[in-house]
């Protein structure tokens, strides 16, 4: 598996980073860098492992279904850039 | 998938067959959020109902609600499912300002349960199996407002993390009828489950549905995605329109899309979203956060042990043991409230008997009450007491009508109507033939006529008696006496 640059323009689109056309180019053989270094695990014959979830053996932990949280807009809101009446308010996004 | 002749839809150019597809999002009933202790419930002031969690601040970890879990296992088992004692939650990635986090905790290669299936029941009486694919749980987003300001939107993270189960029903679907019977039957499994409120008005249940044409026995047709349908009848209106128009695209030579489409509830009609060119690249992967969600086969067949009973257990059970019709059956089982109240008017009583007052005088009632089941001013047991009243003898069905409507409008016991305006029928032979012999003397002329052949003003007779009992006459009784009178 390899990168190229139109993948490496892909990902920073999909991930709304802004990857600038000049570096482009090192970012891809970066990445291809990294691919090629997990590749490494593939010569591993796993044809009889179970998938590994986690090393601890726990389960996923649950809790009981009880309100014990919200009631408190203003420690919600209280980073937000803009706030009007109790809403988070941002530039208009209409499909 | 067989075609079913009897579905097929003609155009200018031949007979096209419709298939439908449906995913609704099932609002899971619980007291708390799917991974966040924030309320769950429906309609609280912008963002009270958010925890930091729900607003994807840095550092936040979800814990899964067991209660979640346990109602989406449930739902499998109401509908026959399979149900996976491990499963994975996945991060569905796409960025949108009511999703903090910026992606979607759902399920996407493991789902909590796998194949089950919906019977449903068309009005001319046939039945069709509806497959259902998968079940999985994953978080609601927030709720958007473009109109509060020209230029910006107003965000509200109440609904954001709150538990849904997405349904996914394989394209088993042939008609907008189909698809209504299958969102109703649905919603009624999921209502008396109890897992699913199915208040589809709040956005407790809400449908996107995929819509493909085909030439009969073709490979299926492009589809197209309606999304956030919300009521039966936008179901059906959509579906309409889209076999309509995909149609007719084909027949003038064009091609159907595949692409995601929006309801215009004012018009009826869809219109294509404006789709960016990544829209549908969520890159799952399975979410660091949470370690797959595993529980026994004991737990499971405990929630079995405990299942209710279902609408179609019901209704076989009306069928067989009361002798209702199967129409009849559907009726009183569409709601379990409805059912409830039914079992209870009818125990020790007239079955059939109960079922019609139900379905003509109480129902009819309570729309011109313009109210419901739930706030009937007559108890199912004073319906049932009014239908032992009529068995017995007590009342005639007519003089019931009046009590009923009494009872209707004061709540009373239909024995205690019947005592205080005197309504008792009169089935006391003497007192009945009294009144024939005053009838019969009032109108000797006609009696004349009738001995000699007029046979038809036998009904006059009856009616002029009842009307001297003031209806409260058994009919029966009537009836016997006059024609011995009569014909003596």
């Amino acid at each position: 598996m390899s990168v190229d640059k139109d993948t490496v323009r892909k990902i920073g689109r999909l991930a709304r980073i802004h990857v600038p056309e000049e570096s482009q180019e090192q970012i891809a053989g970066e990445l291809n860098h990294i691919l090629s270094w997990v590749e490494q695990l593939g010569e591993v014959d796993t044809s009889d492992v179970e998938p590994l979830a986690s090393v601890t053996g726990h389960n996923l932990p649950m809790r009981a279904d009880r309100v014990t949280d919200g009631e408190k807009a203003d420690d919600v809101l209280k980073n937000a850039p803009q706030s009007a009446s109790g809403f988070f308010v941002v530039p208009k996004v209409v499909e | 998938m067989e075609t079913d002749v009897s579905n097929l839809v003609s155009g200018r150019t031949g007979d096209w067959e419709v298939v439908i597809g449906m995913e609704v999002h099932a609002q899971v009933t619980s007291q708390s959020k799917l991974f966040s202790g924030s309320s769950a419930e429906f309609g609280a002031d912008p963002n009270m109902h958010v925890s930091l969690v729900d607003a994807a601040m840095p550092g936040m970890l979800p814990v899964i609600n067991e209660e979640c879990v346990r109602q989406a296992i449930r739902t499998g088992l109401g509908i026959n499912a399979q149900i996976n004692l491990t499963s994975v939650f996945d991060r569905k990635n796409y960025f949108y300002a009511d999703l903090p986090q910026g992606y979607q905790i759902s399920q996407f290669q493991h789902p909590i349960v796998g194949e089950g299936e919906v019977t449903i029941e068309l009005k001319d009486g046939s039945q069709h199996v509806i497959g259902i694919e998968r079940i999985h749980l994953e978080q609601d987003a927030g709720k958007s407002m473009h109109d509060q300001h020209p230029t910006q939107s107003y965000i509200d993270l109440n609904r954001s993390g709150v538990a849904l189960m997405e349904i996914v029903s394989r394209p088993d679907i042939r008609s907008a009828e189909q698809a209504g019977a299958y969102i109703k039957k649905l919603r009624s499994i999921l209502r008396y489950l109890g897992t699913c409120d199915g208040n589809m008005e709040e956005g407790s249940m809400r449908a996107d549905v995929n819509v493909s044409v085909r030439r009969p026995g073709d490979p299926l047709g492009t589809r197209t995605e309606t999304k956030n349908l919300n009521s039966v009848r936008f179901i059906m209106q959509a579906i309409d329109y889209e076999v309509e128009r995909q149609i007719e695209l084909i027949e003038d030579g064009g091609e159907v899309d595949q692409e995601t489409r929006l309801f215009d509830t004012s018009t009826g009609t869809t219109r294509a979203m404006r789709s960016k060119e990544d829209a549908h690249d969520y890159r799952y992967f399975p979410d660091p956060d949470l370690l797959p969600l595993s529980f026994t086969q004991a737990y499971v067949d405990s929630l079995k042990a405990e299942l209710p009973e279902l609408p179609d257990q019901i209704k076989q059970r009306m069928v067989t043991e009361y002798g209702l019709s199967s129409y009849d059956a559907s009726v009183l089982t569409e709601e379990r409230e409805t059912a409830a109240y039914y079992e209870a008017a009818s125990d020790g009583q007239d079955r059939k008997m109960v079922a019609n007052w139900m379905s003509v005088e109480l129902f009819g009632a309570l729309n011109k009450a313009g109210t419901n089941l739930a706030d009937c001013p007559v108890a199912p047991q004073q319906l049932g007491a009014l239908v032992g009243l009529i068995t017995d003898g007590t009342i005639s069905g007519k003089i019931a009508k009046d009590v009923f409507a009494d009872m209707f409008d004061t709540g009373k016991n239909p024995a205690d109507i019947i005592e205080e305006k005197g309504l008792k029928q009169v089935s006391d032979t003497g007192a009945i033939e009294t009144m024939i012999d005053d009838v019969l003397a009032a109108n000797q002329d006609k009696v004349a006529e009738y001995k000699s052949g007029k046979d038809k003003l036998f009904g006059f007779f009856v009616g002029q008696t009842m009307k001297l009992s003031r209806g409260q006459a058994n009919p029966a009784l009537v009836n016997q006496l006059l024609k011995a009178k009569l014909d003596s």
